[in-house]
């Protein structure tokens, strides 16, 4: 069946992170004037509201900061994947992303909190790939 | 800061003729029945109003409607709290001579024309989070629930989330508008089925067709009213977030600010507050918001609402109208929980009634836990 989920547009700030998700790579937004990264990539930091700001390659590892484990489809792209898992991580780097946590069983007991995690690529178009994570 | 205590007042409300489940009627219908209604509760008309503020839809849109033409316009629209926002907006706007009788209404036929979660495709939520499936706010709350969990204790929480769900039922069951009237035991809490782990059905609100109105008038024309008036004393407002993925701590809702603003300009504390209406979105709501809001510190709530304390006679008097869990949520409810305060201060609650409140705090949620507005109301 055709990919029916809503799908990411992206937009000139962020192009180059879905670019780099297609090759298999996560990159974030970086601070120069403070040296943090962040996340959802913007142009201007949202820590210092600087404009000096460039992209770094993430490493890919993250441990899980909440999560939640969804019975009911919110959207009929997700009818077929329930229950799945909505969670927050924290990279290794420092920001939190919204992602999916891909594991087989997904129950409280298979997910626990600070558990570690690392990025994988789900190819959703043939210009779209979706960061997601999985156990360590 | 400008002292403002008591230079307003609520003098109307009420909802819209029918709420529950209603296929025929829209939005902007229950928001006109609601706006009609209310102003009869005030003794005024239509034509005293001349201040307007709304949220889902633009206030060009209901003014039309109602066929008038306001020297005061606001469609502050930040989530279910917007209604309790309006209440600060309309004391400014009052006290600046911008206005002197506004009306304030809601109408959302959640249940019967819900609208699909979306918007502009360009927009972070759309662009990192919508791809996920983080569609809906039961999604969102319930990953913010388990961080909760993992911080004070998953037994403690969960008995603490069911605590809430069964004592709000109860003050349904004395509410004759409560759309939900069954008993509802723990059992039935624990057996409810999942909807978003850790959320059962019975963790969330309703979804209703409702509407709501409030008319908040000067000191000076509340006088005038049909009934007495139930004074602002003071109010706060805040957010500090959008997306869920990146709200500061999954665990304290802005009310940590608004709660204590709102009672610092209100001039009252903790101790004196006879009933406090708290936007029950999820039961996991509840708990963060005591907490934010000071009435219990971090981690406390649990044991604060332990024994059914928030039931029908109860030592701590909360959403006497049976909530969003059981009274009714159209979808952004916050403007519920004003018409449910003004009521008790009024003494119109028949079985519900409290013996003589004079003080209600108002704490309304909106978004994913993203926005709170505080508000203290008084009677003489």
């Amino acid at each position: 069946m055709a990919y029916n989920k809503p799908l990411p547009v992206p937009q000139g700030e962020s192009d180059i992170y879905w670019q780099k998700a297609k090759q298999g790579e996560l990159w974030l937004r970086n601070c120069k004037a403070c040296g943090n990264a962040y996340f959802y990539p913007r142009d201007i930091s949202p820590c210092c509201f600087s404009k000096d700001t460039d992209w770094i390659q993430a490493s890919g590892k993250a441990t899980l900061f909440t999560y939640g484990i969804v019975q009911r489809a919110p959207h009929p792209g997700f009818v077929d994947d329930v229950p799945f898992v909505t969670a927050v991580v924290e990279l290794e780097e420092g920001p939190k992303m919204p992602t999916n946590i891909v594991i087989e069983d997904p129950t409280p007991e298979n997910l626990q909190i600070g558990m570690a995690l690392e990025v994988v690529f789900e190819d959703i178009t043939d210009e779209l790939a979706l960061p997601k994570f999985k156990p360590a | 800061m400008t002292d403002l205590r008591k230079t307003v007042a609520i003098v109307g409300v009420d909802e819209s003729d029918e709420i529950g489940k209603i296929p025929d009627k829209s939005n902007l219908t229950h928001h006109a029945e609601a706006a009609y209604n209310a102003l009869d509760d005030a003794g005024m008309s239509m034509k005293d109003v001349n201040g307007l503020f709304t949220a889902g839809t633009s206030t060009l849109n209901l003014a039309e409607y109602l066929g008038i033409e306001p020297s005061f316009t606001d469609t502050t629209a930040v989530g279910g709290s917007s209604f309790i926002i309006h209440i600060a907006h309309a004391m400014a706007a009052i006290n600046a001579g911008y206005c002197d009788v506004a009306l304030v209404t809601h109408g959302e036929a959640g249940r019967s024309r819900r609208s699909r979660p979306g918007g502009d495709a360009a927009d972070p939520g759309s662009q990192f989070e919508s791809p996920y499936g983080f569609l809906g706010a039961p999604i969102n709350y319930a990953m913010a629930a388990r961080r909760y969990m993992h911080q004070y204790g998953e037994d403690k929480t969960r008995q603490a989330m069911a605590e809430v769900a069964v004592a709000t039922r109860k003050w349904a069951q004395l509410n004759p508008k409560a759309y939900m009237q069954d008993d509802m035991t723990f059992d039935d809490y624990h057996d409810s089925r999942w909807i978003s782990w850790p959320f059962h059905l019975l963790d969330c609100c309703l979804v209703t067709d409702a509407g709501g109105a409030y008319v908040i008038t000067s000191a000076e024309r509340a006088r005038d009213a049909k009934k007495k008036p139930v004074w602002v004393l003071g109010a706060a407002e805040s957010h500090d977030h959008n997306l869920i993925s990146q709200m500061p701590d999954l665990t304290r809702t802005v009310a940590k600010n608004t709660g204590p603003s709102a009672l610092e300009r209100s001039g009252v504390t903790h101790d004196d507050i006879d009933l406090a209406m708290i936007y029950d979105s999820f039961t996991y709501t509840v708990l963060a918001t005591l907490e934010s809001l000071g009435f219990c510190g971090p981690g406390e709530a649990p044991d604060f609402v332990a024994n059914q304390r928030t039931a029908p006679g109860g030592d701590f008097a909360m959403n006497t109208s049976g909530g969003g869990l059981s009274y009714t949520h159209s979808g952004m409810y916050g403007m519920f929980l004003v018409l449910e305060a003004v009521r008790q201060l009024r003494g119109e609650c028949g079985d519900r009634q409290l013996d003589d409140p004079k003080l209600c705090l108002i704490n309304g949620t909106g978004g994913s836990l993203s926005s709170t507005g505080t508000t203290v109301l008084a009677v003489d």
